[in-house]
């Protein structure tokens, strides 16, 4: 039976990782490639790592960071930020990431989704988007828009319509990040996440607010969500108690939702 | 030597850095004079089966992987798309493989289950191939899954719309549906088994 998946997911600035609340006030945490490792070791499912001053700063990708952590951890792992064109993506993947995760790049140029899909597979084309609450319209009837440039500006675009356009596309899974939930942790916006599931068929990351266990617990048993970024409640040193990834998963086998079991 | 199969669609350096960290020296291959020296082949599979054969075609490969397998009874091991091309032909693109071993690749049941399947999915692994390897998790990433004629060749089994091949073997010839490089801890001791073999050992 396929399990359920528990992604660490790393703003990386330069190459040390950093922590933020809804998507501002980004604080140290440490070395990318040091954390990479303790997360490879500890048995998490797949990382993913946003250069999340790239696309701003319109540079590319820190490639050697990328390189560096290919050679320390033998699990999937995903690499966004700053991604323009066929070229930058060949080269994150030949640096050794499985997958390639476009967010703001997508929006201004849909059509990169669809160049990525033919020219690397599906498999290997993440959308991910920023969604915020809003109220509902015409323009945007779920209730939810899509936001990018880490949160900053918002598009007009309705977020639910959105990830059915990049699943046509040919996005091979969908990551949704909620702005409003971001760092709070007070749980994944689920209401968002049901609307997702029903919007699309390819696998469902979800985004913001995980703080407690009982929150992947709510996500997985609500939603048709497939994986769960945690990063806070990993190591966020604003949480007065960090988990380890066994903790985590010991805990979901415990409720009988499907997780690759830690093994000693 | 360990060569792995170099071409475009493919993750040869994931797979490189996996058999490296296992303290073996390999190299990337992509010519069919060097390709038929490896005691140990593998080919690292990403993208469709169709472009697969397609880029094995224009690198002039196709005929030195089936002596290297069939003649010089190499070591080979095919990941993912890599497993897939070993049967006849795959529904993927309509395309014609390598047929080392009998039977077809199809797509998972839409009506079943989310296509593609993404994710560490459990595999039991139904007998012996000259070592040890032990049931567990590893990762997936796929569509399209083979359906062997011969159940005998059936390595491991997981389950997905269904029962479905995640791993298949004959005499010398191993394929693994996961990706072995990136299915952490587990995927690294199996591969290590397979590159720890010596033609002639495997005994399945």
């Amino acid at each position: 039976m396929l399990t359920k998946r528990l992604i660490a997911c790393f703003d990386v600035i330069g190459d040390r990782v950093t922590k933020a609340v809804k998507f501002q006030d980004n604080i140290d945490v440490g070395p990318a490639e040091e954390l990479a490792k303790i997360m490879y070791d500890e048995q998490i499912d797949e990382l993913l790592f946003y250069d999340i001053t790239a696309s701003a700063e319109k540079r590319k990708i820190n490639i050697d960071m990328v390189k560096r952590v290919a050679k320390c951890v033998f699990i999937p792992f995903a690499v966004g930020g700053g991604i323009k064109n066929l070229s930058d993506m060949h080269e994150v993947l030949k640096a050794g990431a499985e997958k390639i995760s476009i967010d703001s790049m997508a929006v201004r140029n849909p059509s990169i989704i669809a160049e990525g899909a033919r020219a690397f597979g599906s498999q290997c084309i993440i959308l991910s988007t920023q969604v915020k609450r809003v109220e509902k319209s015409d323009k945007i009837p779920s209730g939810y828009e899509v936001y990018i440039d880490g949160a900053r500006v918002a598009t007009g675009m309705d977020a639910i319509e959105w990830i059915r356009r990049g699943q046509e596309l040919g996005a091979g899974e969908i990551c949704i990040n909620s702005i409003d939930n971001d760092g709070t942790v007070s749980g994944y916006d689920i209401n968002l996440m049901k609307m997702a599931s029903e919007a699309v068929s390819v696998p469902l990351i979800a985004s913001g607010g995980a703080g407690k266990p009982g929150h992947l617990k709510e996500l997985f048993t609500q939603t048709a969500a497939q994986a769960a970024i945690i990063s806070s409640m990993l190591y966020s040193p604003r949480l007065e108690r960090n988990y380890k990834v066994a903790e985590l998963k010991e805990y979901l086998m415990g409720e009988n939702i499907p997780v690759r079991p830690p093994v000693a | 030597m360990i060569g792995i199969i170099d071409y475009k669609a493919g993750n040869a350096p994931s797979v490189l850095s996996a058999v490296t960290h296992l303290g073996y020296d390999a190299e990337l291959v992509n010519t069919p004079d060097r390709l038929l020296e490896m005691s140990h082949i593998i080919i690292p599979g990403v993208g469709s089966a169709g472009a697969t054969m397609n880029s094995l075609k224009e690198l002039n490969l196709v005929d030195a992987i089936k002596t290297a397998v069939l003649d010089y009874k190499a070591l080979f091991l095919g990941v993912c798309v890599g497993m897939q091309i070993l049967f006849d032909y795959s529904e993927e693109e309509d395309t014609d493989c390598f047929g080392f071993l009998p039977g077809k690749v199809v797509c998972f049941d839409r009506s079943k289950v989310r296509v593609p399947q993404m994710g560490w999915n459990k595999v039991c692994f139904k007998k012996g191939v000259g070592y040890e390897a032990r049931d567990g998790y590893f990762y997936f990433v796929n569509s399209y899954h083979a359906v062997p004629e011969d159940e005998g060749h059936i390595w491991g089994v997981s389950e997905y719309d269904g029962l479905f091949a995640a791993a298949v073997c004959k005499e010398n010839i191993f394929g693994t549906q996961f990706h072995i490089e990136k299915s952490g801890e587990a995927g690294l001791k199996l591969l290590n088994g397979f590159l720890s073999l010596k033609r002639g050992d495997a005994s399945c």
